[in-house]
């Protein structure tokens, strides 16, 4: 069965926060080899004027992999997981991810394009950190994966 | 994005730039263990990082890096740059090629970032990362947003 095309456009409800900690952002920035003292330490990120540790560009994509899994686990939708190549990813920010947020995402499933035996899927993550008065935007991840059609 | 974000005083000044100069640059290895720790502090645990068996069955010739972890890596080169995590706009890649990561010993990846344009208006530039692993551009149309002082 090829890919689910009913479900563009489809707009996933808030996920539960995802919680922000020092020692995941310490673990994620030494795993890609970041050098930013502001990720690791405390005293170094307040030196910033930053609230806490922040966060490096491409840590978005913990929380955004796991509002996808709401859709490319959903069997009805069609997404063969051992066809898929990842194809492109973009980071929009309104402003950095800091230890202590509470991240909330939205997720959307913007387009399915099928062209050459593959399907071109992208979503789209709208994260917002949580606030005593209202949500705050902070990034927008869009993600696009390639799915190799069966004959293919 | 309407306003511009307070930065630290270590940013670097947007008239300092030139188009096409080469503002950073890192080579790093990857080996096995790489991949395994990125898999554990990034939560994504497809085997084809990890295991050869299941890597060749689905086509590939060995295991290859997660393709997040060379964004993460080459994006974290401009960060070390700008120094101000608040300076990074937007950053987006197409994956172009995998990264095959062997078995023993470790692969070489070389990032270097250029000053692909200049908006005076916004004091902004798009540094665009050129990552090359063996010869091959591993990376097409990587490029990073960065607000300057």
């Amino acid at each position: 069965m090829s890919i689910n095309h009913d479900y563009v456009g489809r707009e996933y409800p808030r996920t539960t926060a995802y919680q922000v900690s020092r020692e995941k952002i310490a673990e994620f920035a030494r795993s890609i080899g970041s050098q930013n003292p502001a990720c690791l330490s405390y005293e170094a990120a307040r030196g910033f004027g930053y609230p806490d540790v922040v966060a490096p560009t491409t840590f978005a994509v913990i929380i955004a992999q796991r509002a996808e899994a709401q859709y490319i686990e959903d069997p009805q939708a069609r997404v063969d997981f051992s066809r898929v190549v990842h194809a492109d990813e973009r980071f929009s920010y309104s402003r950095p991810i800091f230890a202590g947020d509470n991240l909330v995402t939205v997720l959307h499933v913007e387009r399915i394009v099928e062209r050459g035996g593959l399907a071109m899927v992208t979503t789209r993550c709208d994260i917002y950190a949580q606030g005593s008065d209202a949500d705050e935007h902070v990034v927008t991840v869009r993600s696009t994966l390639a799915v190799r059609g069966e004959e293919s | 994005m309407s306003e511009m974000p307070q930065l630290a005083g270590s940013v670097p000044e947007f008239d300092s730039l030139e188009l096409r100069a080469v503002v950073a640059q890192r080579t790093y290895a990857v080996e096995r263990s790489t991949l395994v720790r990125y898999a554990g502090a990034s939560g994504d645990f497809n085997p084809i990082h990890w295991s050869d068996h299941i890597a060749t069955n689905v086509g590939l010739d060995s295991v290859i890096a997660h393709g997040m972890h060379t964004m993460g890596a080459a994006t974290s080169v401009v960060e070390d740059w700008v120094t101000d995590q608040r300076a990074i706009l937007d950053s987006q890649t197409r994956f172009a090629r995998p990264i095959p990561v062997p078995h023993d010993g470790e692969t070489s990846v070389d990032v270097t970032a250029t000053v692909g344009l200049l908006d005076a208006d916004k004091r902004q530039a798009r540094i665009d990362l050129t990552v090359v692993n063996e010869g091959n551009k591993v990376l097409a149309k990587a490029q990073v947003l960065v607000q300057l002082r």
